[in-house]
């Protein structure tokens, strides 16, 4: 075991982009990985998220299982990072609350162009999607936001660096935007 | 055809209401009566015909909650959900109706027959449960009179030849003091001012210390004086009648029974300020007093007391129109009021400049309560001795309190300023008191520790409103009915009130069905203290009273709903899949969401 | 008779008639503020203005200067207010910044930057609202609206057309627009109006223009709001494609 801080990430209802924005803190990538080490995230596939210091989640939650894997961040992770405009307030993937869930369905599976065999799946292993789409902090307490689509490598790697110091975690003007 | 119709009907309103632009509300209100909404060939129309566009018309419609675009049923029926209404039985009377009638609440039923819904306080809280019945009145509903409804209703028999014992509404005075126990001749008030002058009546009411009855407290002379001092061409005396407060009820009585002695004040006030012009604003919830005030009015005038040359006093012409409210608690702040007079939405002006220079039309303007008005009047003849024999040094004279809820004798009482929320307890035969709740749903939630607190203007302040809750009823069902209440009438103009109203509410239900948690609570703290500080008007500065008020007064009301984890979801996780469950039918483990917060 | 008053220990100077927000604007102070643009009747509804003047707050955009008078605006207080009023306007419509063209010349979004605002971590709204494209030169996304009224004052004060009105109560008052069918295609409507240059957000856009300028280079992405002024500063017509 080292003293090192451990560090959890998933997406969610996400594109991905935010966890590439982590990567695009390029060679400090290197100093970064002196100070952390990664449980569970895409990066090193581990499935199951054990103790960590810190979780980081990209994209909303619109599925049970969704649901799940937050919750589990949470129970497991001391500090909890919503990051990335889906995270924060829905984002695109919430573009969806516009209609019901019926009407998402059947137009991706039933009416769509280019649809063949139309059915919705109903497979158990297919987890069901919400009624809506939610932000993390409607399901779990979150301690920190960093917003952006994606938020910028320089502010991902101020605030890691601010809070593995122990510093407070501050921004300059043009670290955060919402876009 | 139809159109021909309506367009007549529209041309006919119109003429009644001298076409003027700031009639439109009263012109809608009869049209909603007549056609049980507001076609789209209506507004239209009377925008042609009053020039003004098309979507002031429209958002007019908007604001106020009895005018339609939909048409609402030819029986149009609106139990009214105040808390109190609730504790008699309400609720199951409302619903019973509706299934009897095979119509889900709050809608209108597909052959355009009855619409069956809710509205918020109807003023009869000792007379529940109520209803609004084609906007009239009905009292004492009770379960055994559904069947005879669904009779009438599906017999299509029209509401004036429903049994008139339903829409009886007693006085209910349980109390007199020296305001009811006085007599007032008629045009004593008028002829004491005509005989001493402006100036030594001005001095009276200063003298007496009378503040407004409405609940702010504002003293009466400190308005008259300013009014007759403005500048303008005319003057304008407004009679506030507008009386939405949960749980009062007492306008409703002086319009009925003392409407002499209410018109008789206003029509001093018009003699001491110079005014020609007079209104009363009835709220829409009393349609069915109309009637009777019209004809006060009429009888005035033919006796020389309103009108031109009144007392054979040349140049002292005043005349007084009743307006009708639709549907809209906002109304009753008193610049909100004007605006409604004007004939648009009920937003509160920005203040300055106060309607004592700047009112009705741009004219120096005096809005006061209806009670303030007969109490003017009164002390015009009577004197401020008199009035001061009653009351404490700051809340001169009596008050009367409008009392519902769990007591023996609910009803009207006067009370001099200064009784005890104790005393009044005592009188009206209320036991296993839990919580008096003064002033309505703005007001205070006052605990049997704080029962020796007086009525006053200096301790607890009210319109009238005092609502009594014993120790068998969940007091956060009267929380949570307010918080409604108030998302309903936020008036929509400014930020805090308009969103924190529907947050407040949120955070709330969350509480109430036992999903909340402390992080919930510091939320509604925040959100509440930002909506009194930053709201535009009093109505939002006040909405988060009966949260923020109970949080305090009562904290184990909410403690012991709260769960003990340290956050919980915003929605009910497992009912959030309960519509894939249904499309895909599935419901296997995996279909459902297990626990809530973590 | 001019005279002088104090915002958060600075001296501003003022002249009769002008509210706080007119001084503060005329001496280069920054009050954060949405539904006030100085070439109309100030309107006081999303009270980002909301100061502390002599320990009482009220809008500044509404309050005569008044000689002497103590006014505090950026203190921790009425920052933290400020916060819970835009996270309040963010939650009531659905801002989906990444998809939106206005992003990064947004008042509403700069006025957040502004104020510090990281996420709007209320209960989200999520209301039905719709996109009106039937205009051939401008779209409107009711999605984005915040109902400061500037579109309904311009048309109404300035254009003389009334196109524009809130309508609805409380939580569900929401912008309509005049013509026989509500759609604003229909409408007396025009790229050139005083109300197709005042909106504050992406609610009222030019059409066939968007995401032309790269992020970065944005209004707002280098200075702030209080520094590079309200987006209405910066018009963006029809013929500047």
């Amino acid at each position: 075991m080292t003293n090192k801080t451990r560090v959890a990430t998933a997406s969610l209802a996400g594109c991905f982009g935010c966890h590439m924005s982590i990567l695009d803190i390029d060679e400090r990538i290197i100093q970064l990985a002196d100070l952390v080490e990664f449980d569970r995230t895409p990066i090193t596939d581990i499935k199951e998220v054990g103790e960590c210091d810190v979780g980081i989640i990209e994209g909303g939650v619109c599925n049970a299982d969704n649901v799940e894997v937050l919750k589990e961040f949470r129970r497991n992770c001391k500090i909890l990072v919503s990051l990335g405009a889906c995270s924060i307030n829905g984002g695109i993937p919430a573009m969806r609350n516009q209609y019901t869930l019926k009407q998402c369905l059947e137009e991706s599976y039933l009416h769509g162009i280019g649809v063949e065999d139309a059915q919705i799946p109903s497979d158990p292993e297919i987890p069901l999607l919400l009624n809506k789409l939610h932000p993390i902090h409607e399901v779990v307490w979150v301690d920190y936001f960093l917003p952006g689509c994606p938020p910028p490598a320089d502010t991902i790697w101020t605030f890691l660096e601010e809070l593995l110091s122990g510093k407070p975690i501050e921004f300059a003007y043009r670290q955060i935007r919402y876009d | 055809m139809a159109e021909i119709t309506i367009t007549d009907r529209i041309d006919g309103l119109l003429g009644q209401w001298g076409n003027q632009p700031q009639n439109l509300l009263q012109i809608l209100i009869r049209v909603q009566q007549s056609l049980h909404h507001i076609p789209a060939t209506a507004i239209d129309y009377l925008a042609r015909k009053l020039g003004c566009p098309q979507v002031q018309v429209e958002g007019l419609v908007g604001f106020y909650s009895f005018l339609h675009v939909e048409p609402r049923g030819s029986y149009d029926i609106l139990f009214s959900d105040n808390i109190t209404d609730r504790m008699l039985g309400g609720q199951g009377v409302a619903a019973a109706l509706a299934e009897r009638l095979g119509v889900a609440l709050g809608t209108t039923r597909s052959d355009g027959r009855v619409s069956v819904g809710y509205t918020f306080c109807t003023g009869m809280g000792d007379q529940g449960p109520a209803a609004l019945v084609n906007g009239y009145t009905m009292t004492r509903l009770t379960p055994d009179r559904i069947g005879q409804m669904v009779e009438l209703i599906e017999g299509a028999v029209p509401v004036t030849d429903w049994p008139q014992e339903w829409f009886v509404v007693e006085d209910n005075i349980q109390r007199r003091d020296i305001l009811l126990q006085t007599a007032l001749p008629d045009g004593a008030a008028i002829d004491r001012v005509l005989e001493i002058g402006v100036d030594a009546l001005l001095q009276e009411m200063d003298a007496s210390g009378l503040r407004g009855r409405g609940g702010a407290g504002f003293g009466t002379a400190l308005k008259w004086r300013p009014c007759r001092e403005a500048t303008g061409a005319d003057r304008v005396v407004v009679c506030n009648a507008d009386e939405g407060e949960p749980g009062t009820f007492k306008d409703r009585l002086l319009l009925q029974r003392y409407a002499d002695r209410v018109v008789e004040g206003m029509t001093l006030c018009a003699a001491v300020i110079g005014a020609s012009k007079g209104f009363i604003y009835l709220r829409g919830e009393y349609l069915y007093l109309l009637k009777g005030l019209e004809a006060e009015l009429q009888r005035r005038r033919e006796s020389g007391l309103l009108g031109r040359s009144i007392r054979g006093r040349e140049g002292f012409d005043f005349d007084i129109e009743i307006h009708l409210g639709a549907g809209a608690y906002i109304c009753g702040e008193e610049s909100a009021l004007i605006e409604s007079l004007e004939g648009k939405r009920g937003h509160p002006r920005v203040r300055p400049p106060f309607p004592v220079t700047s009112g009705y039309m741009g004219l120096p303007t005096v809005v006061n309560n209806v009670e303030t008005f007969m109490a003017a009047a009164m002390i015009g003849v009577q004197g401020a001795e008199w009035f001061r024999s009653r009351g404490t040094e700051e809340s001169s004279g009596t008050k009367l309190l409008t009392i519902s809820g769990d007591c023996a004798r609910p009803g009207i009482y006067e009370y001099p300023y200064g009784v005890t929320v104790e005393q009044v307890l005592t009188d009206c035969g209320a036991q296993d008191v839990q919580a008096v709740q003064v002033a309505g749903a703005a007001g205070s939630c006052v605990p049997p520790s704080e029962f020796g607190r007086q009525i006053a203007f200096e301790d607890l302040a009210t319109g009238g409103s005092f609502m009594i809750f014993n120790q068998g009823r969940d007091l956060l069902e009267m929380v949570e009915n307010f918080a409604a209440f108030f998302v309903h009438e936020s008036c929509g103009f400014c930020t805090p009130c308009r969103v924190g109203t529907s947050l407040m509410h949120k955070r709330l239900t969350k509480v109430v069905v036992g999903h909340a948690t402390r992080a919930d609570m510091e939320r509604m703290c925040d959100i509440g203290a930002l909506m009194r500080k930053a709201s535009h008007c009093g109505l939002g500065q006040t909405a988060a009273n009966c949260i923020l008020g109970t949080m305090d007064s009562f904290p184990a009301l909410y403690a012991e709903r709260l769960r003990s984890t340290s956050f919980e979801p915003a929605f009910d996780l497992d009912a959030s899949l309960q519509e894939a469950r249904e499309i895909t039918g599935r419901d296997d483990p995996g279909a459902h969401l297990k626990g809530g917060g973590v | 008779m001019s005279g002088q008053f104090i915002i958060d220990h600075k001296p501003v100077p003022f002249e009769p008639g002008q509210t706080i927000m007119d001084a503060a604007m005329a001496a280069g102070i920054y009050i954060p503020h949405l539904c006030h643009n100085p070439e109309f009747h100030p309107h006081a509804s999303c009270k980002l203005c909301t100061v502390k003047i002599n320990g009482r707050p009220a809008s500044a955009c509404t309050t005569q200067a008044a000689e002497g008078a103590v006014v505090e605006s950026e203190t921790d207080e009425l920052m933290d207010d400020r916060r819970i009023l835009l996270k309040m306007l963010f939650v009531e419509g659905n801002h989906v910044c990444p998809a939106c063209e206005k992003s990064g010349r947004c008042q509403l979004q700069a006025v957040a930057y502004y104020c510090n605002m990281l996420a709007p971590e209320f209960t989200h709204f999520y209301p039905q609202r719709d996109v009106d494209a039937s205009h051939p030169d401008m779209v409107i996304d009711f999605n984005r609206c915040i109902l400061c009224n500037l579109c309904v004052r311009a048309s109404r004060d300035v254009d003389g057309k009334d196109v524009f009105a809130i309508s609805g109560r409380g939580i569900g008052s929401h912008l309509i627009i005049s013509s026989p069918s509500g759609r604003l295609g229909d409408s007396a409507f025009d790229a050139e109006d005083k109300a197709a240059q005042v909106c504050p957000v992406g609610a009222i856009m030019l059409k066939h223009q968007g995401y032309d300028v790269p992020i970065g280079q944005r209004l707002y992405d280098q200075e702030p709001v209080s520094v590079v002024g309200d987006v209405a500063k910066y018009v963006v017509k029809k013929h500047d494609q």
